[in-house]
């Protein structure tokens, strides 16, 4: 037992050195590249931590959500609420007050949704994620209707950095993205503790086999509940923070092809994997920017790769990359 | 009193079109265990098609009579897309687990709205040549349109279709077979495959078929396949995934619970209707309809 905790230990030193480096590496990224890319990686970041989220429910929990719109529809519309009708400015109040509403909202709906499973669980979180989405097209004169709200840029660090002024867009563009950076830092650093924590092993555990996890005396319902609720906060913390860069929420955000991307964002990366849906945020949102400038039949695209990617790779980038290190490794063997 | 008479038409032909696409929703999943989430686009195709071709047909300097020939067309059509879809794409995917299922059709859901796009570009196709050919009848002080009564009567009658197809013929007995057990249905002697494809182009033509005959009341517009599906859904969660019966019921409740909606409480009529459907997969997860 001491030799295998050994070799965990000594197996986690080059992750973390890994993790760091690509940390730095992402730090570097404004300094060389441009603006646009800039914001491009931000958005990236984003709806990683949207899908990392997200994956907790489909990659460790094996439930499919089909209504994650609804909490990161809900962060973005908090932000524009709080900014259009308290005059609230601080991105840190943002985060402060709409994690926990966020939470609430998936504590109600995980609450109801996790007393099914498989397409019954997708049906259900369909059809909550689509109330609010009603609720903020039709009740126009709370939301704006399908124009939205417009947001203003936010202060960062408690109103130590604004943005106003000449030049005003380049400093946003740039501190908020180290600001993304510095949330999505800490959001793997947490996912990792949760997935590897003995919750995580319980949550993969009723995945695999839900009979022999309720023989464990497991309760089933209840650790899919938390799984819920840590899932939906995770990507309404994404709204929180996507909403100031696109600078407007619409009922899009909140509407249930919305949920489908967020689906493919995590089928992408391969969610059978840790790192899957951090690469499958960043990759999807290259993905999709490109194919929206280049043509305007992107969603054919789009629809394309997807059923390219379930034919062809069904375990996403990172399942298709690590079996291939496998096969090299076992053929460097012989 | 009229107004309450014209309320329950309009209700009626609002479950019409309505069971027509969530029957066919319906029928698929309950043989091939999938839920197409292309489906309300499969419905746009059919009013897409038709409007389409009535355009092209008056053009032609076709009669007004011939014209209403073209509406079976339209969802012959779309079962013809059924018919390529399902061995080319779906069938790959019966043996993967139904994550995968479900985001098959959510990509083909994303090429065929923009397959619309191609054909038909962003503009709203109408065909309410049709609608105006038939005379209007008078309820009360109120003129009605004549046409609603048509979709009425097509609603009904495939309904009656449907269920003497299910329950009263060879075909249905095969159907039912596979649905209950595919592997038993296949070890005696069943073409599942062939059933699939047949289940699968049926419930494709009843989407056709609703899209086809709304089409001359309302423009086809992108977007309403979408739009189409989500209301689908919610009368199948509430009539009961797999059900003909629940499809009638469902639909029936939702077009009443909207018509009611719009008239009373306009901004809560959809969230209304969702929270309905959230609340009898509560209490009845199966639907009202539905077998465990």
């Amino acid at each position: 037992m001491q030799a295998d905790a050994a070799v965990a230990r000594r197996s986690k030193l080059p992750l973390a050195v890994a993790a760091i480096m690509i940390l730095l590496g992402l730090a570097l990224v404004p300094l060389v590249a441009g603006l646009y890319q800039t914001q491009l990686l931000t958005y990236g970041l984003i709806a990683a931590i949207a899908a990392l989220g997200f994956n907790l429910l489909l990659g460790y929990t094996g439930l499919l959500s089909f209504g994650h719109s609804a909490y990161f529809g809900i962060g973005a519309y908090i932000v524009a609420f709080l900014a259009d009708d308290f005059g609230i400015h601080s991105m840190e109040a943002y985060i402060l007050i709409g994690l926990p509403v966020t939470a609430i909202l998936s504590a109600l709906f995980g609450y109801i949704c996790v007393r099914h499973t498989r397409i019954f669980f997708g049906i259900l979180t369909l059809a909550l994620s689509q109330v609010l989405w009603s609720l903020a097209l039709k009740l126009f004169w709370v939301t704006g209707g399908t124009d939205g709200l417009r947001i203003p840029r936010p202060t960062l660090l408690a109103g130590l950095v604004t943005f106003t002024g000449a030049g005003s867009f380049q400093r946003f563009i740039t501190s908020y993205y180290y600001y993304v950076l510095a949330v999505f830092a800490i959001c793997v650093v947490v996912m990792w503790v949760i997935v590897h924590s003995p919750f995580g092993k319980a949550l993969q555990a009723i995945r695999d086999n839900e009979t022999r996890a309720r023989f464990l005396g497991l309760r089933i319902r209840w650790f899919r509940w938390i799984a819920f609720l840590i899932s939906g906060t995770f990507t309404g913390l994404a709204g929180l923070l996507w909403a100031p860069l696109n600078g407007l929420a619409t009922p899009d955000v909140l509407y249930w092809p919305f949920s489908g991307e967020i689906v493919f964002t995590v089928l992408l990366g391969g969610f059978r994997n840790f790192t899957g849906p951090i690469l499958g945020g960043i990759v999807f949102t290259y993905l999709k920017t490109y194919a929206v400038a280049t043509t305007e039949y992107w969603q054919l695209l789009l629809g394309v790769v997807l059923v390219l990617l379930i034919v062809v790779l069904p375990t996403g980038i990172v399942g298709a990359l690590s079996s291939l290190a496998v096969k090299l490794k076992a053929r460097q063997k012989s | 009193m009229s107004i309450l008479v014209i309320q329950i038409l309009n209700s009626l032909l609002y479950a019409s079109v309505l069971f027509l696409i969530a029957a066919g929703l319906s029928l698929i999943f309950g043989v091939m265990r999938i839920v197409n989430l292309a489906h309300g686009t499969l419905y746009a195709i059919g009013a897409f098609v038709t409007a389409w071709l009535v355009g092209q047909a008056l053009a032609l300097g076709v009669s007004l009579g011939w014209l209403f020939l073209l509406l079976p067309v339209g969802a012959v059509v779309v079962a013809l897309v059924g018919f390529v879809i399902e061995p080319l794409l779906l069938r790959p995917f019966y043996r993967r687990a139904e994550e995968y299922q479900l985001l098959v059709t959510f990509g083909l859901l994303l090429i065929l709205e923009d397959v619309i796009r191609v054909l038909w570009g962003g503009l709203p196709l109408s065909a309410d040549t049709l609608m105006d050919a038939l005379p209007s009848v008078r309820i009360g002080g109120f003129l009605y349109p004549g046409y609603n009564f048509v979709v009425i009567a097509v609603g009904a009658v495939a309904a009656l279709a449907l269920w003497l197809v299910i329950y009263r013929t060879r075909f249905g007995v095969m159907l039912r077979a596979t649905s209950q057990d595919r592997r038993m249905a296949s070890a005696l002697g069943l073409n599942v495959g062939l059933v699939y494809v047949s289940a699968f182009a049926i419930g494709c033509f009843m989407a056709g078929l609703g899209g086809a005959i709304i089409v001359p009341t309302q423009a086809a517009v992108l977007g309403m396949g979408v739009e189409a599906l989500v209301l689908a859904f919610v009368v199948v969660v509430i009539g009961g995934l797999g059900s003909l019966q629940g499809a009638l019921v469902g639909a029936l409740i939702v077009s009443f619970v909207r018509t009611a909606g719009i008239q009373f409480f306009p901004e809560l009529e959809l969230a209304i209707l969702y929270l309905i459907a959230a609340l009898v997969l509560l209490v009845k997860p199966t639907g009202l309809f539905g077998a465990a």
